[in-house]
């Protein structure tokens, strides 16, 4: 398979800024993203996995350029759409698209089906009237929903049914990219199950590249080619789902991450590695090694110094002291 | 066999709305052993945390207990009064949420409000419930314990707040603590930790424990005896490794098949069509019959009973195996 990047990020950084106390003294920083370069291949899927906090999110939403970075590259098809303003933006918007997570909140509530999905239509291409109806009907059929519900409203639909039409309304204007922020988070495992087979479907049909963020490692193996695992706004470690999943992790944190996922095959469970404490505060990070303080095998170096994310086998990259030490002896 | 410590028998809730009778629990039952940690496991409206609330007394207007018994040491708490269920409530019967800062009292300490619950429930002055309470922070694994009774709820983290719940309810004595979903919110670093402390209270202190989830990798992980609920009844239910690995239900069979898991990986999933159905209007016969891909005649028509397996205890309310489908 001709690999070719669609999307990468250089030294992506993004820094929320807050004040408080009294008379707005008080000055702190999030890094919420501190340092992200990955490259997403085209029609490939690329899992982003990590606890609440870790800015999976907020790469999701960087890379769309939804939100502005503080500095770094995105490139997306060999462009820099970093330093763009709205207006120059605006051809690239309708490459990438967006799943979010909660279907309920994703559509305005007054807006019938059609309103909904035509919307990135109108605002894109010059298709109206019959022409406008008859897409919309397409990218019904596509998702799998019947054509005569053009005119109902959301409150008429359960959480999967929304979920299938948010994904019609990502595919409108036939993009490249879509990022999914935990699409199937709020609904039950039979509809889960609807909702992923159908995301495989598509991207094999219409050749989509998919950003797959979710905090659910079995469905993030299910679907994902390489998997990048994020702890407090860092890659700690990139590789194959299959290498991921089939016992060869080799970051400690990924390590005990995939081993507190609840199992229920009896012949795959592991002895579980419980990691002490909590995740550190962004606003607050450790010194040298973001995960040293919960670190089963931490040593001294990793209190000092930050690991970089290294290339220590072929397609597997990590960040860890002790990584690059293993694999050379 | 020991007599149950809990037990549910043929329960039916409603609630009555504008928009019709909202069948939500329909003969669902259920019991649990002492010392035992039994999972409730279904998806998002089959009738599970009704029936966690119910056992407590706490079913939310407009919802009413029309039928069953619920039989707590074999007393029936439905025919207890205000002041008797609440000396069982938050005593011997505690229960922790999902979400655990809505379970505290943002403007009180943590230590004000779990020696007021402590001093509800035992004859004890402010200086033993401190001690009581403290005692149930480091059982938890609470790190300095006195500085959590000093905290504010919102200084702790969410994985924290959680142990303060679970330190509630056993400081006050709890034989059965109803946890409904009690890890959902967590990250699964905390989960995990959450979850190797049940297993450890039960172990240490015998408590018996509802644990109504959606997730069935957490109920492999940690229940003993589980059954699955399907639109307000117990479709199949058993020891763990009997209903998840000899499954018999098509519902639980679908349930299981629609999970990712890395034996599934570069496969479609199986998904269950259609959707769960709703309390307002219920299929009859078999609630699962129009989704279910097995489905026949007498299916329409009647519900199945549960039908008893084995010798372990594993039964199955599928006409399939009942003595009416087999005719």
């Amino acid at each position: 398979m001709s690999r070719t990047p669609l999307v990468e990020t250089r030294h992506l950084y993004k820094i929320f800024r807050s004040q408080s106390g009294l008379f707005r003294r008080e000055k702190k920083e999030v890094r919420a993203l501190n340092g992200v370069s990955l490259t997403i291949y085209r029609r490939e899927t690329l899992g982003v996995v990590g606890e609440s906090g870790c800015g999976k999110t907020t790469l999701g939403r960087t890379i769309l350029r939804l939100i502005p970075p503080t500095s770094g590259q995105i490139l997306f098809e060999g462009q820099d759409i970093a330093p763009l303003d709205r207006r120059t933006l605006r051809p690239y918007r309708r490459h990438m698209q967006m799943v979010f997570q909660n279907p309920y909140t994703s559509f305005d509530p007054r807006f019938t089906v059609l309103k909904s999905i035509a919307e990135p239509l109108v605002a894109h291409t010059d298709l109206r009237g019959d022409r406008l109806v008859a897409r919309a009907r397409e990218l019904l059929q596509q998702v799998g929903m019947p054509g005569e519900i053009l005119y109902r409203y959301p409150h008429e639909f359960s959480g999967g049914q929304l979920q299938r039409l948010a994904v019609a309304r990502a595919l409108a204007l036939n993009p490249k990219f879509i990022v999914l922020d935990e699409p199937t988070s709020a609904l039950d495992v039979s509809v889960q199950a609807q909702i992923i087979n159908l995301l495989k479907q598509l991207q094999a049909d219409l050749h989509l590249t998919y950003l797959f963020i979710s905090h659910d490692l079995s469905v993030v193996q299910h679907i994902s080619d390489r998997i990048a695992v994020m702890y407090l706004g860092q890659i700690v470690e990139l590789s194959t789902a299959d290498t991921l999943f089939q016992g060869g992790a080799l970051h400690p944190y990924t390590k005990a991450l995939l081993s507190s996922a609840p199992i229920i095959d009896p012949q795959l469970r592991r002895e579980r590695i419980i990691l002490p404490g909590n995740p550190p505060n962004p606003a607050n990070p450790p010194p040298g090694c973001a995960f040293h303080p919960r670190c089963p095998v931490a040593v001294d170096v990793c209190s000092k110094v930050e690991p970089s994310l290294l290339e220590v086998e072929s397609e597997h990259w990590a960040a860890c002291h002790l990584v690059g030490k293993e694999v050379g002896a | 066999m020991t007599e149950p410590l809990l037990s549910v028998e043929d329960l039916y809730i409603r609630f009555k709305t504008y928009a019709g009778t909202v069948h939500a629990v329909n003969g669902m039952s259920f019991h649990i052993h002492p010392g035992e940690i039994f999972g409730l496991v279904g998806e998002s409206g089959c009738g599970k945390s009704v029936t966690g609330l119910a056992v407590l007394g706490m079913v939310p207007y407009p919802g009413e207990v029309i039928a069953g018994r619920i039989l707590f040491h074999g007393e029936n708490l439905l025919q207890k009064n205000r002041r008797e269920m609440e000396q069982i409530r938050g005593g011997r019967i505690a229960m922790i949420f999902q979400d655990p800062s809505a379970s505290l009292n943002p403007v009180f300490t943590v230590g004000s409000q779990i020696s007021r619950i402590i001093r509800h429930h035992r004859r004890v002055d402010r200086h033993e419930a401190r001690a009581l309470a403290l005692a149930g922070f480091e059982a938890v694994g609470l790190p300095d314990p006195a500085r959590i009774f000093r905290a504010y709820p919102h200084e702790l983290s969410g994985g924290m707040q959680q142990r303060v719940m679970i330190a509630m309810a056993l400081a006050s004595g709890a034989e059965l603590l109803i946890a409904d979903e009690p890890t959902t919110a967590l990250d699964v670093t905390i989960q995990a930790q959450i979850l190797a402390l049940l297993n450890d209270l039960r172990a240490a202190q015998g408590v018996s424990i509802l644990l109504i989830t959606h997730d069935l990798g957490v109920v492999a992980e940690t229940c003993d005896r589980v059954g699955v609920a399907y639109a307000g009844s117990i479709v199949e239910t058993g020891p763990t490794a009997q209903v998840l690995y000899q499954m018999k239900h098509p519902y639980t069979r679908g349930l299981l098949e629609a999970l990712p898991r890395p034996s599934h990986r570069g496969k479609a999933l199986q998904s269950i069509p259609g959707s769960v159905p709703s309390g307002l209007d219920l299929p009859s016969g078999c609630p699962f019959w129009p989704r279910c891909p097995e489905v026949m005649d007498i299916c329409r028509e009647q519900k199945p009973l549960p039908t008893r397996l084995d010798e372990v205890g594993h039964r199955v309310a599928c006409h399939l195996y009942s003595r009416e489908g087999q005719r």
